[in-house]
């Protein structure tokens, strides 16, 4: 290549960085499509690989640890049992005035859902739900449970004294059922004789008759409640079982309601028997349904049960979130939990306060070994950085039972300040089952994790820059604050971080150091968890957690920048 | 310039080091630098050089002997109260402040007021041409940049003594040759003193007043540029400076100003003896490869010539090099200047050169 090529050469290659520098649009490949395009093209195999490579990790952390993460977050708004346990009661409650009792229907619903959850036996669940919001629900429901099935008794043997085909499985069965389903159930009736319970299976679900549901909505309901539920929960069939009697309960308020032309017209199987009923009702004897949900329990007679139904009958609920709080729903709006109830405020400030304190301990204990050991040869650094690290190899229990001995009234550190005179023999000093015991234990556990970021980065601080500012004219003391600690700033960073959001969500430390006031909020979740299975309000103060720490981190990547964090 | 112990800027009396207490690093070094001069030292590294400029600095201690500035023992001063100005390997900008805040650094903590300060720091920053920089963070400027705020920070507080340790070490070459000027021209404008510490002998040959060399602990040899190069008092020196042929021999006839040496292959050539005194002595002669002479016309009637084999001719523009077998050996080099009457010498070709006997130096062995 000549000179003068060389020089037009390098004369293009500079107009053409002119053309790029001007050129506002995307730059373009050889092709003509746009870099970006093509970069991400000639890139995407090697993204695909390292998507590969973290795939049996990220599956892993997705199926065992995020999921359960979201269902649980979810447990913390979710509320369905109120809605599927009671659900007629809880669409009957739409239009009360939540200032009187409800309704007669009211109760009746009640009855209907009642009998349901208590022959399925979930009533028991939705009473201890409802036990959180207001107490003594759990065991009046196990109360009501017992007694609902005779709700509706009177009117069933009116019904039966009227004619004894009231008392007939096989006659309701055959007034309430769809022909379908009355051929399907023959049909495997057949079949359980002839080859038997293998080859049937289970008899077929029970259908309702369309007619007799435009006629009497209230008994269909109540009879396809019972007929399901005896199949389900049982294995019976309908055909052989008599109604509850909070079939016939639906039937006398159905018979009441409906004009008599209607039952004339109806032409359905036991027409007859519906007619001379519905002749007859009108001499029943009725029943006050709200006494008889009084003689079971006082409270179904009062406000706050209807109005905690009321309040809860939302698939999704604030419930816990404010319970996590100190709030609590009321149909007055949300208020104050009364005094001695309010425990989760104290403890969230307990839970930061402690954190702050145990953080600010291991910097101020971490910050000169970490300055010792990035200043000492390698050697000897290594060799106490093996001491640092001892802790990690023994078992956390080990270590939190040991300061147990060494704190406890009669412990190793009390008796050596009583010998050495100190401390008066009757006036040992409280150093554990309270929040020092906590701070102690807590700090010497999580030091580690203060020094080692600590440091990681002392040790890229060179020499030179103290040595600079001395030579400068700083004394030792301004060439460290001035010089040396600003640029250890990122790592006291990194280590607060870690030791406060590990702090923050500790549990077994407190659990067994911190008595009464040295608890964390970590520990009422695991009571939560594990003992009065209140899982939402668990969940919800795992997510108010959750929510703190990642709003700390953002406040902390205002105030620092997270680009200052560094682990080494 | 004065290099006399009495009224020396700068002394070393008999000054030892020993950091493990079995071996020392500096062994009794005596050096007195005059004030407003530019020394170097120059050595390879592990010779003591660097542990000097800090025991100077103060950072490390002297285990034996005496430094003085100035006249006053600086042993138990410690390094932020002797005013000195230093410059590091890898310039140690405090990089959390910009770079006028690394400038007022030095002056804050000499509790300087704030106007005094802008001032003083706009002076120094223009002195290296980085007027407009005073907003930058270290991490934002070139290496070359950065050295030269480094240099107006070990200046900007007005230290008559300034030390700077490898302070180019980091930069390219051309960058590090123009820096070599401008610290030169800035050290000798100021009347500042300086001591220079380098394993670059270019660098030290271009910059300095005089250049200590040190070896194993020592001063080998502390003397101006040339006469370093021209009058190596011993072979270590000869061969850490420049360029260098080197031949050995016994020592067979001893003069005032010139002596024979029997080459360990009987061949005879003529030196000077700097550091031989008897006749049967080993020696190491050194030759410069400038100083070797092939043409037989320019060398004198009497000298002695001995025999040499071209092995290998290198074109290097202004100059050509030639490698030779001389004496069994065949690392011999010749540098001759590309001149119009200049011959070029051929692979193969059998050749006698000479030299003027007191550009043959016969030193220790």
């Amino acid at each position: 290549m000549s000179a003068t090529d060389a020089g037009d050469m390098s004369r293009a290659a500079a107009d053409a960085r002119r053309a790029d520098a001007e050129s506002t649009g995307p730059v373009l490949a050889a092709d003509g499509s746009p870099l970006k395009v093509s970069l991400n093209r000639a890139l995407r195999a090697q993204k695909l690989r390292a998507l590969m490579l973290i795939a049996p990790l990220l599956l892993f952390v997705l199926v065992t640890f995020v999921a359960p993460i979201i269902d649980m977050l979810f447990r913390s708004v979710e509320n369905q049992i109120v809605s599927e346990t009671l659900p007629r009661t809880v669409v009957a409650l739409d239009d009360w005035d939540a200032e009187t009792l409800p309704d007669e229907a009211t109760y009746a619903a009640l009855t209907y859902d009642f009998i349901e959850a208590a022959e399925r036996r979930i009533h028991t669940r939705l009473g201890s739900r409802l036990n959180y919001e207001t107490t003594g629900l759990s065991s009046m429901f196990r109360r009501s449970g017992r007694g609902v099935d005779d709700v509706g008794e009177e009117y069933a043997d009116q019904f039966i004294d009227l004619d004894e085909a009231w008392e007939d499985p096989v006659a309701w069965a055959e007034m309430m059922a769809s022909s379908d389903w009355l051929a399907a159930q023959s049909e495997w009736a057949a079949t359980l004789e002839a080859e038997g319970e293998d080859a049937a299976g289970p008899e077929p679900l029970f259908q309702l008759s369309d007619g007799i549901r435009t006629l009497l909505p209230e008994t269909a309901d109540a009879y396809r409640s019972f007929a399901r539920t005896v199949q389900q929960e049982d294995q019976d069939s309908p055909l052989e079982e008599e109604p509850w009697n909070s079939v016939y309960l639906a039937l006398y308020r159905d018979l009441v309601t409906v004009p008599a032309a209607s039952v004339v017209e109806y032409d359905g199987v036991g027409a007859e028997m519906l007619v001379a009923a519905d002749t007859a009702v009108d001499g029943f004897e009725t029943v006050d349904l709200r006494a008889v949900w009084e003689d079971m329990d006082d409270g179904w007679v009062e406000m706050p049960i209807w109005e905690t139904i009321e309040a809860f009958s939302d698939p999704y609920t604030a419930g816990y979130f404010l319970a996590a709080v100190d709030l609590q729903l009321t149909p007055d709006g949300i208020e104050q939990q009364p005094d001695e109830q309010r425990i989760y405020l104290l403890l969230f400030q307990r839970t930061i306060f402690m954190s702050l304190v145990i953080t600010i301990s291991c910097i101020l204990l971490g910050y000169p070994i970490a300055y010792l050991l990035s200043n000492l040869p390698l050697r000897t650094s290594n060799l106490l950085l093996i001491l640092v690290l001892l802790p990690f190899w023994t078992s956390l229990l080990v270590r939190t039972s040991a300061w147990k001995v060494l704190l406890q009234n009669q412990g190793v550190i009390n008796d050596t300040l009583v010998w050495l005179g100190f401390v008066a023999d009757d006036a040992r000093l409280a150093l554990i089952n309270n929040q020092t015991g906590t701070i102690i234990a807590m700090t010497h556990i999580l030091l580690p994790f203060m020094i080692l970021p600590l440091y990681s980065v002392m040790k890229t601080i060179p020499p030179s820059y103290v040595r600079a500012a001395k030579s400068l004219g700083a004394t030792q003391w301004t060439a460290f604050w001035r010089v040396y600690f600003p640029q250890s700033v990122p790592g006291i960073g990194a280590g607060s971080i870690l030791v406060f959001i590990l702090s923050i969500g500790y549990y077994i430390t407190p659990e067994l150091v911190g008595g009464r006031t040295g608890t964390f909020i970590s520990n009422r979740i695991a009571f939560h968890i594990s003992e009065s299975l209140n899982w939402g309000l668990a969940a919800a103060l795992g997510s108010i957690l959750l929510a703190l720490v990642l709003a700390l981190y953002w406040l902390y990547d205002r105030m620092v920048g997270i680009d200052n964090v560094k682990l080494g | 310039m004065t290099s006399n112990g009495n009224d020396a800027f700068v002394a070393f009396e008999r000054v030892q080091k020993s950091y493990d207490g079995e071996t020392l690093v500096v062994k009794d070094l005596n050096l007195a630098i005059g004030k407003g001069e530019f020394l170097t030292m120059l050595g390879p590294s592990g010779s003591g050089k660097t542990t000097c400029l800090m025991m100077l600095a103060g950072f490390e201690t002297a285990t034996h002997g005496e430094i003085t500035l100035d006249g006053k023992p600086i042993n138990n001063i410690p390094p932020h109260k002797r005013g000195i100005g230093m410059v590091f390997q890898n310039y140690a900008l405090f990089p959390h402040m910009t770079v006028a805040e690394n400038l007022a650094f030095p002056l804050e903590v000499r509790g300087m007021g704030k106007s005094e300060r802008e001032g003083k720091i706009k002076r120094a920053l223009d002195m290296v041409q980085m007027g407009e920089f005073g907003g930058r963070r270290p991490a934002q400027l070139s290496g070359g940049q950065q050295q030269r705020i480094a240099l107006a920070r070990a200046l900007v507080f007005e230290p008559e003594l300034v030390l700077m340790d490898e302070p180019l070490g980091a930069l390219d070459k051309q960058l590090r040759e123009h820096m070599q000027f401008e610290i030169t021209n800035l050290a000798h404008n100021l009347g500042i003193t300086t001591v220079y510490v380098t394993h670059d002998q270019t660098e030290a040959l271009t910059m300095s007043d005089r250049v200590a060399v040190f070896d194993d602990g020592r001063i080998q040899q502390l003397a101006p540029p040339d006469e370093l190069y021209e009058e190596p008092q011993n072979s270590f020196v000869a061969q850490f400076i420049g360029e260098n042929n080197t031949l050995e021999g016994t020592i067979s006839k001893i003069g005032e100003d010139s002596c024979e040496v029997t080459l360990d292959d009987g061949e005879v050539i003529d030196a000077l003896p700097v550091n031989v005194s008897e006749v049967g002595a080993r020696t190491l002669v050194s030759i410069r490869p400038e100083r070797v002479e092939y043409n037989k016309d320019r060398l004198s009637p009497e000298a002695h010539t001995i025999h040499a084999e071209v092995l290998e001719f290198i074109y290097m523009g202004d100059i050509y090099r030639t490698r030779l077998r001389v004496a069994g050996k065949d690392d011999f080099i010749i540098k001759t200047r590309n001149a119009p009457d200049q011959r070029r010498l051929k692979p193969g070709e059998q050749i006698e050169i000479g030299w003027r006997p007191q550009d043959c130096r016969a030193l220790d062995a």
